[in-house]
């Protein structure tokens, strides 16, 4: 059964770089990192400290907050530095690799013979729950929680954003055991949705219910769909995974071992041969990008959500992208001038990109131009396809007035839903950091 | 170009951070932002970010006020020459006595409100807004040729002062400042801004003139001896802008195909102007209630109003339906005030001023629908639940 979700408002942002379909083994990186701030929220509390042994799948650390999210190792090594920044806040926990992993071995397991609570604690056990979010708010889910449904978007719109199809390549059986695995976590259905056009294995997956989505990004937004499809009231809990990371808990539940083999798309203007590469969770990002210079950004992510590292920094968590631009600290001369540099896109008809979009742009980092006082409307709407109105509940978020912020819709919204807003904002206004805020506010007052 | 940028970099530095003239930054930017854009790159959100910006949306309204400014300087100096001389007017000739009109008006209102905004940046140490660049222009284009240029330098630091920097700045304004200005003006020196020797330039000094706008004409009762081509193209007397319905169209089509006036606004108020027209039409009680629907629509400040003043996002409505409640309230007004208001045959400014501080009631109820959809959708899920 399939039930089709079309999307109108949205803008596709086409850029330079797309990932050729092809997949290669990166050479493995000598150092992993696990950053506790890839985990919005989660305050660690180290279980290892430097010159600790570890194998893949040992925990690292765990939440203070509840002390059975375990994080673990991705590869198995020596814990060689625990880096830390102000106020002695944790912020890399470094490992030295060994050539080779070995694994903490759990027994194997068949999902569908377990029950809810046994497949909970096996997810805990083994360090995968930190796949496991939670909308709303956008954080780890809480194990003592039962959602009414889970999402999952097999469809991804976000610029240069990896095919889940090629993600999944290979991984059919782990993904059917996953999808057994995750579905005892909800008394509700499991939603699972694919492109418009998807031929591929996912159409067949079992105890799911099948969407078949169409539109402009952020079509692919786990958010956009929950809300046309099942939307958050107050007080309800939805949880969403990435698709890959059901694999990867599909694996472990065939083979118990945490494998975090990941498959990432190398994409953006700056590489020169845009394509997939299998590494491990926290690679260094020097085994994807061996010679970065200085004037180029390395994202990992995709340009609307990812976060900025470093030539030296390494993957994040959750990424299945890493998208390099160049960066856009020059100067350029009357840019205020309306269609004028009509090489940068934009979704403004004072520019003529508009009237080409299928063109492949090459962007860069410049802001082009200054933030400013809230002055056009009707802008943010088009990019929200949403029955929230963006305008009013940032405006809310910046007051920090709960009541409002909770009557316009915020708990069926996440920072990346806002990241087009980012975009095509005319007075530069940061909207997702104004979300994060408001449901961070909301944590803390409402929970 | 390099060259260029170094110098300007040099003479910026005493304007940095913990420098002597730190204070100051904003107004320096400001003329550095107009020939640059600045090399600011993200740091937080999105990594990319659109073309527009506030400068590029605001330019854009200029160059769409361009069109109607230009044929209101010929305007200008063909009244003035054909009353005088009568017969063929020279186009040169016209367009150079309304540019010694009209430029000295759009210097004094530049150079006053800009003059505060730069004051206010630095005093408030944000940066400059540019907002003022329309505002500027959209004042001298709604007065009466013959004001005095002390009345436009009051009006416009009356309008910015306490319309908008007494409000927060550019962005949390309630009323639209230009039409602000024109609103002081008119109420502070009636007699500079209503009557028939203000519309044509010199007027008061040679008796022959007769420089009665068209709802003049009507409103006392008098002849109009225009025809409705005259009233579209322009030729007629009137504030400098509102004339030519033509140019003011040229203009419309700019803001709507950029899309930085919203259509919906224009189209409500042309569609609730057309209606309240036709309605008196039928009643015809007096001479304005007769004149036809359309004329309504081409003669007066009503276009010009509706096109380039009811857009102004700050002071509009903000929410998509709360636009077209807004227009077509606009237009009902608009023809309310023209017909229902002796003193006053012109309703524009005052409709538009009206809508202004009801925009925010509108959208309060368009917003609270919506919150009213979601209230109910989890009344809906909690029955569930329980059942």
């Amino acid at each position: 059964m399939s039930n089709d979700i079309r999307i109108r408002k949205g803008l596709n942002i086409n850029l330079k770089g797309e990932a050729e379909k092809k997949i290669s083994d990166a050479p493995r990186s000598g150092t992993f990192v696990l950053k506790p701030t890839d985990f919005h929220g989660v305050t660690p509390k180290m279980v290892v400290k430097e010159g600790d042994q570890v194998k893949a799948g040992d925990s690292v650390f765990y939440s203070k907050n509840n002390e059975k999210i375990r994080f673990v190792s991705p590869v198995s090594g020596t814990i060689s530095e625990i880096r830390r920044g102000a106020k002695r806040r944790i912020l890399e926990i470094v490992i030295a690799a060994d050539g080779q992993d070995t694994f903490r071995g759990l027994d194997a397991k068949n999902p569908k013979e377990l029950s809810s609570e046994e497949v909970k604690e096996f997810l805990l056990d083994s360090g995968c729950w930190p796949f496991v979010r939670q909308r709303p708010y956008d954080v780890i889910a809480n194990p003592e929680e039962s959602p009414k449904a889970i999402f999952i978007s097999a469809y991804a719109t976000a610029p240069l954003a990896a095919d889940v199809d090629v993600l999944l390549e290979g991984k059919e059986e782990d993904f059917q055991a996953g999808i057994d695995a995750v579905s005892k976590l909800t008394e509700g259905k499991v939603h699972l949705s694919v492109g418009k056009n998807s031929s591929s294995f996912l159409s067949g997956v079992k105890g799911v219910e099948l969407h078949r989505v169409s539109g402009p990004h952020p079509a692919g937004n786990v958010g956009v769909q929950i809300h046309h499809i099942d939307p958050i009231n107050a007080g309800e809990r939805v949880w969403v995974l990435n698709p890959e990371d059901v694999a990867i808990i599909g694996k472990v539940f065939r083979t118990g071992e945490f494998d975090a083999t990941r498959t990432v798309a190398l994409v953006g203007s700056e590489v020169e041969t845009p394509q997939y590469y299998r590494v491990k969770i926290g690679s260094a990002i020097s085994s994807l990008v061996p010679k970065a210079t200085s004037d180029v950004r390395i994202i990992s992510g995709d340009v609307l959500t990812g976060v900025q590292v470093s030539a030296e920094g390494f993957l994040g968590f959750y990424a299945n992208t890493v998208t390099v631009i160049p960066e856009g600290n020059q100067y350029r001369m009357f840019g205020w001038l309306p269609f004028k540099d009509n090489n940068i896109p934009s979704m403004h008809h004072t520019s003529l990109s508009w009237l080409f979009p299928k063109k492949k742009y090459v962007v860069n980092t410049n802001l082009n131009g200054e933030e400013r006082a809230l002055v056009v409307t009707g802008e943010m709407e088009k990019v929200l396809p949403m029955d929230v109105y963006p305008m009013q509940l940032l405006k809310a978020c910046m007051v920090n007035d709960i009541e409002k912020m909770e009557n316009l819709g915020i708990y069926e919204v996440a920072p990346e839903d806002f990241a087009l807003i980012d975009y095509a904002c005319t007075s530069k206004i940061e909207a997702q950091e104004i979300i994060r805020e408001g449901l961070d506010l909301m944590i803390k007052e409402v929970g | 170009m390099k060259f260029l940028r170094t110098k300007i970099d040099q003479l910026k530095k005493p304007f940095g951070k913990g420098e002597k003239w730190e204070k100051f930054a904003p107004a320096i930017n400001a003329l550095d932002t107009f020939l640059y854009v600045p090399n600011h790159v993200t740091k937080r959100g999105a990594h990319i970010r659109d073309a527009v910006d506030l400068k590029r949306t605001m330019i854009t309204v200029v160059v769409a006020l361009l069109p109607a400014l230009i044929y209101g300087i010929y305007n200008t100096g063909y009244q003035y020459l054909y009353q005088v001389n009568g017969g063929e007017v020279a186009f040169m000739e016209a367009f150079l006595h309304g540019l010694g009109k009209i430029l000295p008006m759009i210097v004094v209102s530049y150079g006053v409100g800009l003059a505060i905004e730069f004051a206010f940046a630095v005093y408030r140490g944000h940066e400059v807004n540019e907002g003022f660049l329309v505002t500027g222009l959209l004042v001298p284009m709604i007065m009466p040729v013959d004001i005095p240029l002390w009345m436009v330098g009051l009006s416009v630091a009356f309008a910015v002062l306490i319309g908008k920097e007494a409000f927060g700045g550019t962005g949390m304004n309630i009323l639209n400042p230009a039409l602000l200005a024109r609103a002081f003006a008119f109420f502070a020196y009636p007699t500079y801004m209503s009557g028939n020797k203000v519309w044509v330039s010199e007027a008061s000094h040679i008796d022959a003139v007769s420089g009665e706008t068209i709802l003049g004409s009507l409103a006392t009762g008098h002849d109009v001896h225009f025809s409705m081509m005259d009233m579209f193209y322009g030729a007629i007397p009137g504030s400098i802008g509102e004339t030519s319905t033509l140019c003011i169209l040229v203009g419309a089509l700019i803001l709507i195909a950029t899309g930085v006036g919203s259509w919906r606004i224009m189209l409500g108020g042309l569609i609730g102007a057309s209606l309240t027209g036709l309605l008196f039409n039928l009643w015809g009680a007096n001479a304005l209630m007769s004149f036809p629907w359309y004329g309504h629509l081409i003669v007066g400040g009503f276009a010009f109003g509706i096109v380039f003043m009811a857009t102004d996002p700050v002071s509009a409505a903000q929410t998509n339906k709360g636009k077209w409640i807004y227009g077509i309230l606009i237009g009902f007004f608009c023809l309310m005030i023209r017909l229902f208001n002796p003193a006053y045959p012109e309703g524009v400014m005052l409709g538009i001023l009206l809508m202004n501080v009801f925009a925010p009631t509108i959208d309060f109820y368009v917003v609270e629908a919506n919150i009213k959809r979601r209230k109910k959708r989890l009344e809906a899920s909690k029955k569930l639940k329980t059942a």
